[in-house]
């Protein structure tokens, strides 16, 4: 479990980590949202002992990170997959993380074949390798001292989809047998994809988090009837906000289950009743990286 | 695919864990100037350079002076350029190649990292002192029977350990400016202004001003230590203090600072 409790970080007049506080559960895949430059890769880096905090503290099982007597064994780290020398090979790179660690040498050749990289691949230098292949060299980086939480910044990044999806299978596998699995993306649906938990942050402060589900709960209720115009005079004299939107629906941001009530007592036959997936935590999302967007909006 | 890897996931039994020995820091840290193609030339250049500086010797030494010390001398050159780089490259790697974010992490205390390199960078330079006496003393042998000259061994032990220490000492300079400049090009300039350049803006300073002719060992790291490289020569009580005054000034402070900013300093 890591813990992450008031992190605040500024640089000069900047803040770039504004008192930030959630944590991510054992079993669980938590995704860490938010557009660039939001303070994601700052809190992670401040997590695992690279930056020092302001105020606050962040602490993984209980324990802070360069308490942690050989970190390797119990969490692993992915930042950056690019940040490798160029002259070594990849299994080089796995060897030396091995050798730091302490761990049996045949655990580089096991982590080679679980992501996947060739003999031949794992021979050659790591300046020729795609970014698809420093990831999955990261992946193994990450996971080749067997640790119990795995922090990894946009771990996605230059995969193809095939690639996304065995990541996906993969940290759901981990996140399965207990361990925790914490990862940023700034790509709304490829946290969708995999993660259980979501924590939003925008221009260092968290903005919005919880469960995928109930966040994807609170995005409201779409609602399409026979008689729209009924149902929504119906659902307005009961004190519910709705609007027309796309394809002859109506949305609102009540729960289905008393939109549901609404048309019941109404006498409204319904011909479609749903959550509207998404579109709150993409409408918020939207909003963020639009705040924080550096070129001017469209024409 | 996945099915690999939730069967090799769990597979490393649950080790007591045991705080990272310096030994094993080092090791691997030793390791790391060897494994990329660079680094295996800088290090193999050691080896090469020296074996032609002998060559030259052999060649073109006027009679009287094909003795061992002569080929020490010779070896010295390449090999005092090449050390430090291979101390600075240790440390700025960390930064300019980025793999600090996994060192770092891996081990998250710097102070100990760099310890390691200090370590192995002294071991490297000790082992190419070694292999440099090796090589002058077959020169040596080789080139009394190609020319014909009496062998000349006019070298003491004592010397060849003030060889040693200077070599160390050259070392630990590039090592510093490793350290507290974190930047393999800015490191490798400071590091040639600091023995070639300075040195000689000492000397002309020394040369033209009489108050610092008489400061110059003193303040010139390159003037006090001099006298570590001449063979014939024991040092006197004051030409230690020279060398552990510049030393202090020239390599334990800034060495100091450098540690203090490699604390705090980002990896980006």
């Amino acid at each position: 479990m890591i813990a992450i409790e008031g992190l605040t970080k500024k640089y000069g007049t900047t803040l770039a980590v504004d008192d930030v506080t959630f944590t991510a559960e054992a079993g669980r895949v938590t995704g860490f949202l938010g557009p660039n430059g939001a303070g994601k890769s700052t809190t992670l880096r401040i997590m695992v002992g690279l930056t020092r905090p302001d105020t606050g503290s962040a602490t993984i099982s209980g324990r802070r990170y360069v308490d942690l007597p050989n970190p390797g064994l119990d969490v692993g780290v992915l930042l950056d997959a690019s940040a490798q020398h160029a002259g070594r090979t990849g299994r080089e790179i796995l060897t030396l993380a091995q050798q730091y660690m302490g761990i049996p040498r045949s655990r580089v050749e096991e982590m080679l074949e679980v992501v996947s990289l060739t003999p031949a691949e794992a021979s050659r230098r790591v300046g020729d390798y795609s970014l698809g292949m420093r990831q999955r060299l990261g992946i193994a980086t990450a996971l080749i001292g067997d640790p119990e939480v795995l922090i990894l910044d946009e771990p996605a990044n230059g995969l193809d989809p095939a690639g996304i999806r065995w990541m996906r299978d993969l940290l759901r596998g981990y996140a399965d047998r207990g361990g925790t699995v914490l990862l940023s993306s700034h790509l709304l649906h490829e946290i969708e994809v995999i993660a259980d938990d979501i924590v939003m942050i925008g221009l260092g402060r968290i903005v919005s988090m919880g469960t995928k589900t109930a966040l994807l709960h609170e995005a409201g209720t779409v609602v399409r009837a026979v008689d729209l115009l009924a149902l929504e005079l119906a659902l307005a004299a009961s004190g519910l906000t709705a609007a027309p939107a796309d394809g002859g629906v109506l949305y609102t941001d009540a729960d289905a289950a008393l939109v549901g009530r609404v048309a019941l007592d109404a006498g409204i036959a319904l011909t479609e009743l749903r959550a509207a997936t998404g579109a709150g935590l993409e409408e918020m999302f939207l909003e963020l990286t639009a705040a924080t967007q550096r070129e001017g909006a469209p024409a | 695919m996945s099915t690999i890897a939730a069967d090799h996931v769990r597979t490393v039994p649950v080790t007591t864990t045991k705080r990272i020995p310096l030994t094993r820091i080092t090791a691997v840290e030793l390791r790391k100037m060897f494994d990329t193609r660079s680094g295996f030339w800088l290090i193999a250049s050691i080896a090469i350079t020296s074996a032609l500086a002998a060559g030259g010797v052999i060649l073109w030494a006027p009679e009287g002076e094909l003795t061992y010390s002569t080929f020490a001398t010779a070896i010295r050159f390449p090999v005092v350029i090449i050390l430090p780089l291979i101390a600075i490259l240790s440390v700025t790697s960390e930064w300019s190649q980025r793999t600090g974010l996994t060192t770092f992490t891996l081990v998250p205390h710097r102070g100990r990292i760099i310890t390691a390199k200090a370590i192995s960078a002294v071991a490297i330079a000790i082992a190419a002192m070694v292999l440099a006496f090796a090589v002058g003393a077959l020169g040596n042998v080789l080139g009394a029977a190609i020319r014909g000259t009496t062998l000349v061994w006019d070298v003491t032990l004592t010397q060849c350990l003030y060889y040693v220490l200077g070599m160390v000492l050259s070392l630990l300079v590039g090592f510093m400016l490793g350290v507290l400049i974190r930047s393999s090009t800015g490191a490798i300039v400071a590091y040639f202004i600091l023995t070639f350049l300075l040195p000689t803006i000492f000397g002309l300073l020394a040369s033209s001003q009489q108050w610092f002719f008489d400061l110059q060992p003193w303040v010139d790291i390159q003037f006090a230590q001099a006298g570590l490289f001449v063979f014939e020569h024991t040092l006197t009580g004051t030409e230690w203090a020279h060398i552990a005054v510049t030393g202090v000034t020239w390599l334990v402070i800034p060495l100091l600072i450098g540690l203090a900013l490699v604390m705090r300093s980002e990896v980006k």
